[in-house]
């Protein structure tokens, strides 16, 4: 009886009248979220107020776009919506690259901007931006709140859009006057989306062609993309790769899928891929890609991209298959799904010995190298150094750019979720606010975030909220007083003419870092950078590092634009002797 | 090639935006569009006629309309049994000398004159867009002053020939 009484209240609580304001907080809530990245504004007035009375908890970012930054780190670590507040007008148009960036790499985002009045909308009011327009195609869906009887349907709606099937980023557009209108809460309803229904489970059919080919194929080979991390399937991958004896390739977003330590690991594919998962996908047989979707930086020119594989593609997304690369095996699912249906298959083994043995030839003989030189930092000796200091345990962010490529390529992840870096849309910026959203989605964890000096320069305001939270992040500068990747092409495709790429007219980082509060350290030898190093990882809170590292390196090997990925350059062969 | 692909959408604020802007990012190039309500409250149907360059194009806008949240539904019906018309006005120069050669003229495209001015006559006509692209071609000599088409709207016939060759987009 008393049960039945408390369910009663209950529900009668969720069908209560109330502001729009305080059906966002009880939204919230009923989603259980634990953390909001926002920035007021005039037109999300009455809802911070809201918030303040609640006391929800809620990061202050010091600009938009870390707080959409910050929001995607949370995503990609904790697997839960990242949730962000933004004001109109210009609020809401500084999260247009974090929407964008969350909407190519697939992260679940839910984002709220305010909105003018309706009744002046249209109308060039202050602050007054279309949003909606404006985010349309870099959102997976949106929505402009017009009505209050509206607004509890449609906040359910995008969380459950945002999360499930692909998923991505979702903005709700309210205006003021919403927010402070009065209607009746119900959360309880069901999501109806006759137009939106993801297929989760792989038609069986296809998997067991699947099946045969793998049985068939001599030389098959898995790539492996952040579809596995998405559907939480490393343990199946892992499974699956070592009960049909099939070596796994990840593209940059996948990295940790798959342990780096593991001898089916051939490393990364790609425009910096190693020279063996590069190889690889240019002799395979079969290629399965499980939750990849073929980007131009993984395949090379397409002309050229494994020309004797029969392709399979297990992806959630329909769309992405058959898009780029002519695909015969179809699998439209969930990673996970179709990975459990395929182990539980058993199906015969491909016969890869010959296969396997001339991979292990190719990862012995041209493995990543650089040059050691002590007098200086190669930048690939720091990410080692660092992931020697971290034992490969770190939760690491990043920038775009050659730190980001050197990260990928030296720090190895045997873990799932503890790679935070920003692949499709390649945004400067987003290694440090993403880095306070990761450490907020594990608390426990090590988080470093190894940025450019330029990427840092776009989005250092928000050392502010690492110091006010003192999370303890480790702030890793790879400084080279250039925007190396775009030096690189520079040098590599323009004939040296550095246009506007090099940076020697810096702010000093280390008192940059004591003004926000926090001990900075430099380094600028490979000794200075061990001490630097195990000083900084002996500090409980925030500490910014900046290494000066050899302005002239390049990330190699590298498959220039428009070549086949089997045309790569500065690759070494490593001496039998020196083995 | 070209595609006649029909969809059903929510009637939703932004609908039609979300519709030609994917066709604007993905570098589709539209025909014609038509836009109508259906039989059923709160959703519409649209046509689309596209020029694609190849299947995989085709495969790639119905994939790519059916991710859209209030996209209910997606066909490409170019290659089943269909019925296909489009409405035009042709505003064409009509000085009384040549009047009855144009009425001769139109009467076996069953079109009809909807207005008459004196020196002009608005013909209505309406079919299968080659039918109207026929009339047009042939009031062309007389001086066409303005056109205004529809654009094809389309859906399928009740009875498909079995040996329609029905061209499944993907097999999931």
């Amino acid at each position: 009886m008393a049960k039945m009484k408390v369910e009663e209240q209950e529900k009668a609580k969720t069908k209560a009248r109330m502001s729009g304001s305080l059906m966002l907080i009880e939204a919230l809530k009923a989603e259980k979220v634990e953390v909001i990245f926002g920035y007021p504004g005039g037109a999300v007035l009455p809802l911070y107020d809201e918030l303040y009375k609640a006391g929800v908890f809620h990061v202050l970012t010091r600009h938009e776009q870390g707080a959409i930054h910050a929001a995607e780190g949370y995503a990609r670590i904790s697997g839960k919506p990242g949730v962000v507040i933004a004001t109109s007008g210009p609020g809401a148009t500084n999260i247009v690259t974090g929407l964008t960036d969350a909407m190519m790499d697939s992260l679940p985002l839910v984002v709220f901007t305010g909105q003018v009045a309706t009744s002046v909308i249209g109308s060039d009011a202050f602050q007054e931006a279309d949003v909606v327009g404006i985010t349309m195609p870099i959102t997976k869906h949106n929505y402009q709140v017009r009505d209050i009887s509206e607004l509890p349907r449609i906040i359910k709606e995008a969380f459950h859009i945002a999360t499930t099937g692909r998923p991505g980023p979702v903005l709700i557009d309210i205006p003021k006057d919403i927010t402070t209108a009065e209607g009746e809460f119900d959360y309880d309803q069901d999501v109806h989306l006759p137009g939106y229904q993801p297929t989760t489970q792989p038609n069986h059919w296809q998997i067991r062609r699947l099946v045969e080919a793998v049985s068939q194929s001599k030389r098959p080979v898995i790539l492996a993309g952040a579809g596995i991390l998405h559907a939480n399937a490393s343990n199946e991958l892992r499974q699956y790769a070592e009960q049909q004896n099939i070596p796994v390739i990840h593209t940059l977003l996948g990295l940790g899928g798959f342990p780096a330590d593991h001898p089916l690991f051939l490393g990364m594919a790609g425009m910096h891929g190693t020279y063996t998962a590069n190889m690889a996908l240019c002799e395979c047989d079969l290629l399965i890609n499980i939750g990849a979707r073929f980007d131009d930086r993984v395949t090379g020119n397409l002309k050229y991209f494994a020309p004797k594989a029969t392709v399979a593609h297990i992806d959630i997304d329909p769309a992405e298959i058959g898009k780029n690369v002519p695909t015969k095996i179809p699998i439209v699912s969930d990673a996970k799904a179709a990975l459990q249906e395929l182990i539980a298959q058993q199906g015969k083994p491909a016969d890869t010995a010959a296969w396997l043995a001339q991979l292990d030839e190719w990862k012995r003989r041209f493995p990543l190298h650089y040059e050691p030189e002590a007098g200086t930092i190669k930048p690939q000796k720091l990410i080692e150094m660092i992931y020697e200091m971290t034992n490969g345990e770190a939760i690491v962010t990043t920038d775009v750019g050659q730190h980001q490529m050197w990260a990928a390529q030296y720090y190895k992840f045997n873990r799932p979720h503890r790679w935070v870096t920003s692949g499709g849309l390649g945004t400067m910026g987003f290694g440090l606010p993403a880095a306070i959203g990761a450490q907020l989605a594990d608390r426990s964890a090590t988080v470093v975030s190894i940025v450019g000096d330029g990427g840092f320069q776009m989005t250092f305001q928000e050392l502010s909220v690492i110091q006010e939270l003192r999370l303890p992040i480790k702030i890793v500068i790879v400084n080279n007083q250039a925007l190396g990747m775009v030096r690189q092409w520079q040098e590599l495709f323009y004939d040296k003419r550095y246009s506007h790429s090099l940076i020697p007219n810096q702010p000093d980082f280390v008192k940059l870092a004591e003004a926000y509060g926090m001990p900075g350290l430099r380094a600028k030898t490979e000794a200075e950078a061990a001490e630097v190093l195990k000083q900084a990882f002996a500090m409980d809170g925030p500490v910014l590092l900046d290494f000066h590292v050899r302005a002239d390196e390049n990330v190699y090997p590298m498959v220039a634009p428009g070549k086949g990925l089997h045309e790569m350059v500065g690759v070494k062969a490593c001496e039998e002797s020196s083995r | 090639m070209r595609r006649i692909i029909t969809m059903t959408v929510n009637n939703r604020p932004g609908v039609l935006n979300r519709i030609t802007g994917l066709f604007t990012k993905r570098h589709y190039n539209i025909e014609s569009i038509t836009v109508g309500h259906t039989e059923i409250e709160g959703i519409s149907r649209m046509t689309f006629v596209v020029n694609v360059d190849d299947e995989r194009t085709a495969e790639q806008i119905i994939k790519q309309l059916n991710k859209q949240i209030d996209v209910l539904k997606v066909n490409d019906i170019t290659d089943q049994a269909i019925v296909a018309r489009e409405l035009a006005l042709i505003k064409v120069a009509a000085p009384p000398a040549v009047r009855q050669e144009i009425y001769t003229l139109i009467e076996p495209f069953r079109a009809s004159i909807v207005d008459v001015s004196k020196d002009s006559l608005v013909i209505q006509v309406t079919g299968e867009p080659e039918k109207v692209e026929a009339l047009i071609e042939l009031l062309r000599p007389y001086g066409i002053k303005e056109v205004a088409r529809t654009g094809t709207t389309a859906f399928t016939r009740g009875a498909q020939k079995a040996t329609t060759n029905q061209k499944t987009a993907f097999i999931i």
